[in-house]
């Protein structure tokens, strides 16, 4: 076991959690995303194994950061879509 | 006062999907399909929740009519804020033909029997796009309604709703307890997050059924058929003005 395996799966590790809390709010977030959530979670996969060997706790939190910026972009669009649809839907064209 | 705001939420099937009438007309097809609450009643938990925070209210119950499934919806309602769930149990042919007649007096009973201040409704479901749950609850209750509401404001022991109305916005002033319908631009509705979800997981809903609350669940109603809207006819392209003219000539437009 490398020094770097050791640190990514001690599971006293605050950033393993944070890590895995993050993807597991994404996967839950796909399941409502326009292109399905097969798409979705392939996506997702791939993004978080690009940074798999990351080890700077610096890096890390700044992923985890940016995850959290996708979190808040995800919910605006599905807000957006919905209210886009609604107004549609239910306001007579002017 | 009590400080309790009832809030109904209604399943159905996700705004997203695309709707297949079933092959025998008699409905639409709903099994295995995507369902979530109504995107209103979305925006009704919001204002309740977002009342709550302002600490103008006390408690947020959520209200679900409806088999098993309807517990999810309670979930989610839950999940956004609301304190606790009343799932009231209909299943089967009583489930087919529940309606606003229906529904608006179990929530009637509710709000008498939970003590509510306010009951806080989408302004229709986008299933049967009715618009009448609310409206027909305050008359139950003989309580006052704000119907249609863009902004809800507790003025002491009034409730203050602008109300978008055709042609413009109209301010009224109503008594509580009262009955107020959410409009599309009364807020935007918090996402219920997977930790969210968890959180709710605590939370109690209470199994209620139609006869404990005394309500009869006969339908006045018979669905007679479900058609699909007429397909779009394609257009036609035409070279010439001279050619359009002729056209519309030869279908009848002039």
């Amino acid at each position: 076991m490398t020094s770097n395996d050791r640190l990514l799966s001690d599971m006293a590790n605050p950033l393993r959690a944070e890590v895995v809390r993050l993807y597991k709010n994404l996967l839950y977030l796909g399941r409502e995303y326009p292109k399905g959530s097969v798409y979705f979670r392939e996506h997702l996969k791939s993004a978080f194994m690009k940074n798999k060997d990351v080890t700077d706790p610096e890096k890390i939190k700044k992923l985890v950061a940016r995850g959290d910026f996708v979190i808040k972009e995800l919910e605006a669009l599905y807000f957006l879509r919905k209210y886009r649809a609604m107004k549609k839907r239910y306001e007579p064209e002017k | 006062m009590s400080g309790r705001v009832l809030v109904g939420v209604k399943r159905v099937i996700d705004y997203a999907v695309k709707i297949r009438v079933r092959p025998d007309k008699t409905g639409v097809v709903t099994d295995g399909v995507k369902h979530s609450m109504n995107p209103f009643c979305e925006i009704a938990v919001e204002e309740a929740v977002k009342l709550k925070e302002k600490k103008l209210i006390k408690e947020v119950v959520a209200v679900s009519c409806g088999p098993q499934q309807a517990q999810e919806t309670i979930r989610t309602a839950l999940a956004m804020g609301a304190d606790r769930g009343i799932h009231v149990e209909v299943t089967g042919k009583d489930y087919d033909t529940l309606g606003p007649l229906q529904v608006s007096k179990i929530l009637a009973a509710l709000a008498k029997k939970e003590d509510a201040q306010l009951v806080i409704l989408g302004k229709q479901a986008i299933d049967d796009d009715c618009n009448q749950t609310g409206q027909m609850t305050a008359a139950l209750l003989d309580w006052p309604q704000g119907t249609f509401a863009s902004e809800v404001s507790m003025e002491g022991d009034k409730v203050k709703v602008v109300r978008e109305i055709d042609g413009g916005l109209e301010t009224v002033k109503i008594n509580i307890p009262a009955v107020v319908t959410a409009d599309l631009r009364l807020n935007t509705p918090r996402y219920a997050t997977l930790p969210n979800i968890m959180k709710a997981k605590k939370k109690k809903i209470a199994n209620v059924k139609p006869a404990d609350l005394g309500v009869d669940l006969t339908s006045r109603l018979e669905v007679l058929r479900v058609d699909e809207p007429p397909q779009r006819q394609a257009g036609m392209k035409v070279e010439t003005v001279d050619d359009l003219v002729g056209k519309l000539k030869e279908t009848g437009h002039i």
